[in-house]
């Protein structure tokens, strides 16, 4: 969808050239998120803006769909693709009715037709028309401003998006908010995003792919995954940082470590029965109790069933928490550090237990990926070796 | 608490004080002087308006353009230093200006006229200039980077946002303006300068201020006139007045 071919740019300044963009080559497929990621003034926002001209590229070419851009017409080519700046740039003279409609009231739709998009703009971004559309930037919070940067830029329904640290601006927990409905609009609305960030949990998060830049060079372009277990060097690995694993974490979910083996009781049970399966399947120290439903009621510690006679019902501990299955791995080994055990007990999206989780198929998972590194990543290497 | 009883006491001797002036007046018969005027002050009032709107508006048309087409990209090269003249011709003052365009234009309303309008011309060329090379660099790139052309840049973000500096060298231009049209009368285009000058040369104070006090009050009017277009006409979300 995005292709770069050999981008580069030089900056001619008076203390000589700077290579900002050195022969990039990259390609984003149709609907998927690119992060460019780095550190500052690696050339994330210099590759950025040579796709919508804002930057004059030295060489290479852009192609969108497979088309070269070079030869289309500027303000067409720009119309067609969003752009998020890194200093949010709204519009100080006009409101953020008018903010959010530049561009529809640039291609010349007739009033009732951008009002309307206006508020299916702010229903998006998930702030009140009423309230805000009628107001100035200067009257929101920098978070605020920066939603609304973000509405502008969808608001013609350009299939491209570029983003210069769009969520720059907000504190850690609003970006974490505002990260979450950004994935679930980009589910529905399936742009293809280039998306500047030098922060590597949003990259993580946010990104299908991500291109790790340094001094103008793309080092590495990878899955999140697959950057996380196999960087290509050490400058990607020190970048990355020393809990790379545990960030890892975050990528996987429960669904794909889980196990769906799971001994359970029911209140009805005696506590007879209950050691007998402690015994049986293996666990040390407890057993889930079950109600009629699946879901989970208790908990029958050994040393009860071992101890006590009578019916589950009646000598059962509170239940430990549980994992869902859409859970990320991060959220559970919380759960499991908080809780001071090694296994959570999985729920369904009807709150049924379907199985459970342990810290060993946790470590398991993750392990798998570093002992197979690293070729695993191939074939999303478009770059040829960079040297260390 | 005192501030405010201050305040109340000092309102209370301004109204004395007006009181015992407008007594004084009466008795001495300054206010029948006065009224000998006003037919004069009248006539003289509309001459002087008139070189105030005619070189304030071809000023205006002059200058702004003229900041505008300075403060674009390619102009870059020469814009600092055209700029570094107007700033020299401002310290020129406008009575030796009247007297250049005197020298080469005669007598009359028409070297009026021009001297007043050089003289206007600069504060507002180089607050367009300012104003519009203000405009933050980011506000640019998003007009561009949303695919805006050139020329909707300019009309859509630039001026808008310049606006307000603008306006405000157009009202420092004006008051300069009304405040130097009494020297016309100097050159022979006749405004509020003839009561004033006249009023000087004759020794007659209630003549001078039949012209000073209309002067006076038509600079306070045409700044506050000012003042309302620009309230009116500057976007509130970049007014500090009406934020
Ligand atoms: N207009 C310019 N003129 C000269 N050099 C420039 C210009 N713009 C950028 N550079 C240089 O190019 C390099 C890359 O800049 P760029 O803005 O792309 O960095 P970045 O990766 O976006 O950094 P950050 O994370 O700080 O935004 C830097 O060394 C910068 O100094
Ligand atoms: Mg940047």
């Amino acid at each position: 969808m995005i292709r770069l071919d050999n981008l580069t740019k030089v900056f001619d300044t008076p203390k000589g050239a700077v290579v900002a963009a050195d022969h990039i080559n990259m390609e984003v497929p149709r609907g998927e998120i690119c992060i460019l990621l780095g550190p500052s003034g690696c050339g994330k926002t210099t590759t950025l803006k040579m796709i919508n001209r804002i930057v004059r590229a030295t060489s290479g070419k852009v192609f969108l769909d497979g088309e070269d851009t070079t030869g289309m017409n500027t303000q067409d080519l720009r119309r067609n693709i969003g752009y998020v700046i890194q200093q949010i740039g709204l519009f100080p003279n006009m409101t953020i009715e008018e903010n959010i409609t530049v561009v529809p009231r640039l291609l010349g739709w007739d009033r009732a037709a951008y009002k309307k998009r206006a508020r299916e703009l702010m229903d998006m971004i998930a702030m009140d028309a009423e309230a805000f559309l009628k107001r100035y930037p200067s009257e929101l919070s920098g978070g605020q401003q920066q939603r609304i940067g973000v509405a502008r830029a969808l608001a013609a329904d350009p299939p491209v998006m570029l983003m210069d640290e769009p969520f720059g601006a907000i504190d850690p927990i609003n970006r974490a908010v505002i990260q979450d409905e950004f994935l679930k609009m980009q589910a529905e609305l399936k742009k293809t995003i280039l998306f500047v960030s030098h922060d590597i949990d949003e990259a993580i998060k946010m990104g299908d792919r991500i291109a790790i830049f340094r001094e103008g060079k793309l080092v590495q372009y990878s899955a999140p995954d697959d950057l996380l277990s196999a960087p290509r060097n050490g400058f990607v690995e020190s970048f990355l940082g020393e809990d790379r694993a545990l960030k890892r974490l975050n990528l996987v979910k429960v669904r794909e470590v889980f196990s769906d083996e799971m001994g359970a009781v029911k209140p009805d049970d005696t506590l007879e029965t209950a050691l007998a399966r402690i015994d049986d399947f293996g666990y040390q120290n407890a057993i889930l109790m079950v109600n009629d439903h699946g879901e989970p009621a208790g908990m029958i510690t050994r040393s009860v069933a071992r101890t006590t006679r009578g019916y589950c019902r009646d000598h059962y501990q509170t239940a430990p928490p549980v994992a869902q299955l859409d859970d990320d791995l991060r959220k559970v080994a919380s759960l499991m550090f908080a809780n001071d055990t090694t296994w959570l007990p999985c729920v369904d999206a009807q709150g049924r237990v379907c199985g459970h989780i342990t810290q060993r198929a946790m470590t398991h998972h993750l392990g798998s990926r570093y002992r197979s590194r690293p070729e695993d990543s191939a074939p999303l290497r478009s770059q040829p070796e960079t040297k260390e | 608490m005192p501030i405010r009883s201050l305040k109340s006491a000092g309102r209370w001797l301004l109204a004395i004080l007006l009181f015992a002036a407008g007594v004084w007046a009466q008795r001495s018969g300054v206010i029948e002087d006065f009224i000998y005027y006003l037919p004069d002050v009248r006539y003289l009032a509309v001459q002087h308006l008139f070189l105030t709107a005619v070189s304030g508006s071809l000023a205006i048309v002059i200058a702004v353009p003229l900041g505008i087409v300075l403060s674009r990209p390619s102009m870059a090269r020469f814009a600092e230093s055209l700029m570094q003249v107007l700033n020299v011709g401002t310290t020129i003052p406008t009575l030796a200006v009247l007297a250049l365009s005197m020298s080469f234009l005669g007598i009359g309303t028409t070297p009026a006229i021009f001297g007043l309008t050089v003289a206007t011309l600069l504060p507002i060329t180089r607050n367009t200039y300012v104003g519009l090379k203000g405009v933050s660099p980011a506000l640019m790139e998003a007009a561009a980077g949303l695919g805006m052309s050139p020329a909707q840049r300019l009309f859509r973000v630039e001026l808008p946002n310049a606006l307000y500096v603008i306006f405000a060298g157009i009202r420092t231009a004006l008051a300069i303006n009304v405040g130097t049209v009494p020297l016309a009368f100097l050159i022979g285009a006749g405004g509020l300068g003839e009561l004033i000058f006249t009023g000087i040369d004759l020794y007659d104070t209630v003549m001078m201020l039949a012209g000073a006090i209309p002067t006076a009050l038509l600079a306070v009017i045409v700044d506050a006139l000012v003042a309302v277009v620009a309230f009116l006409v500057v976007p509130r979300g970049v007014n500090p007045s009406r934020a």
